[in-house]
């Protein structure tokens, strides 16, 4: 159970609305496809994953909002905050995009996340390390699609290989922020209950070009990376995206379903 | 005899370009699905995929979400061979005017234990 001095209580609350926040805002992206992807069997695909990602989020947030204390549930942290409180990074708020942007991202994400959450598995809150283990089955198999799909389209016909090398292009200056720790990542790192993301960076970055090297796409040179999600600085993208997703919950509160 | 799949199934995307696919589907594979406890593979139902791995994924997400396998094969149907309704007579006749084929038709000999 957490057991967290007060004064280590805000870094918490606030590392965990960032592993939470990651995997709301993807789970939403991935969700867009619903009825509209490529082929029935992508379609389901692609709702599992969304899914599994919400299933973490509602743990990461519901653990959240406990450790808070505030009278707050992971309901009220995903429909009543507004994106200058979201904490999730900005390549998983990015449109969905057509397929190549889609499963590109997917990719990059998936591959920082199972890293992360294998890590996390060694937290020192009990309820942490317990969602990372269920966690890591599940991204372990995001991994697995993403990258069979990248090498379908990286090798696929021109179009697919113009397509995933502008998903490519498109969203590398947006996978530095993934690795960029600032004090609440080193304070939960110090207390052992989280991870610092940036020793990561090596695993992830060897994994990728692995699979991207395979598919025939190139990585871009350019070393200039986005930031700002981490500290609630958004792009557009995820004020719309927010209003779609909250749209329900705010304009009947306190209904169930 | 016959195929289950037609034809046009086998010359989906092959990634070229230059063989239009003439249905918008993949190929169709057979689904077969192990429950936990040793039981045999069942046949669970089909999915498109352009290869092996990908009909396996395709499989595990439509057919094995919830705990229901330990194991799945997977099976371009093109390749099963399959009985028509022609077969009906020659295959299925149960033979009944040879009651030797049952094995009621034998006596226990004498001096048996059963």
């Amino acid at each position: 159970m957490v057991s967290a001095s007060p004064a280590a209580v805000p870094n918490e609350f606030e590392y965990l609305l960032r592993l939470g926040d990651d995997r709301l805002v993807l789970g939403h992206r991935l969700s867009e496809w619903c009825g509209h992807a490529p082929i029935l069997e992508e379609d389901i695909a692609l709702a599992n994953i969304a899914l599994d990602l919400i299933g973490q989020a509602n743990l990461l947030l519901g653990l959240a909002a406990r450790i808070e204390r505030k009278g707050r549930d992971a309901d009220a942290l995903a429909y009543l905050r507004d994106a200058i409180d979201y904490r999730n990074a900005l390549l998983v708020e990015m449109p969905k995009g057509d397929f190549a942007v889609t499963i590109v991202r997917q990719l990059l994400y998936s591959v920082f996340a199972l890293l992360q959450a294998e890590a996390l598995q060694r937290s020192t809150d009990a309820d942490v390390a317990g969602i990372a283990a269920k966690a890591v089955k599940e991204l372990r198999y995001h991994v697995r699609h993403s990258a069979d799909w990248v090498l379908k389209l990286g090798g696929g016909t021109t179009e697919s290989r113009a397509r995933a090398q502008r998903a490519v292009d498109d969203l590398w200056p947006y996978t530095g922020e993934l690795f960029l720790a600032d004090d609440v990542d080193r304070a939960v790192a110090q207390t052992g209950i989280g991870v610092d993301p940036s020793p990561l960076e090596s695993s992830w970055q060897s994994t990728v070009r692995d699979v991207l090297g395979r598919a025939g796409l190139t990585i871009p040179d350019s070393a200039y990376m986005q930031r700002g999600g981490r500290q609630g600085r958004h792009t557009e993208h995820l004020g719309h995206m927010l209003a779609e997703m909250q749209i329900v919950a705010r304009s009947h509160p306190g209904a169930s379903w | 005899m016959t195929t289950m799949a037609n034809d046009s199934t086998t010359r989906a995307t092959s990634g070229d370009g230059t063989s239009a696919p003439e249905d918008s589907q993949w190929p169709l594979w057979e689904v077969f699905v192990q429950p936990p406890g040793g039981e045999p593979h069942e046949h669970a139902g089909s999915v498109h995929a352009v290869d092996g791995e990908s009909a396996l994924q395709n499989a595990r997400d439509v057919y094995a979400r919830r705990g229901e396998a330990v194991s799945i094969w997977v099976v371009p149907s093109i390749e099963i061979t399959a009985s028509t309704p022609d077969d009906m007579g020659p295959f299925f006749d149960p033979g009944n005017d040879k009651p030797y084929r049952h094995p009621q038709f034998y006596k226990v000999p004498r001096g048996i234990r059963m």
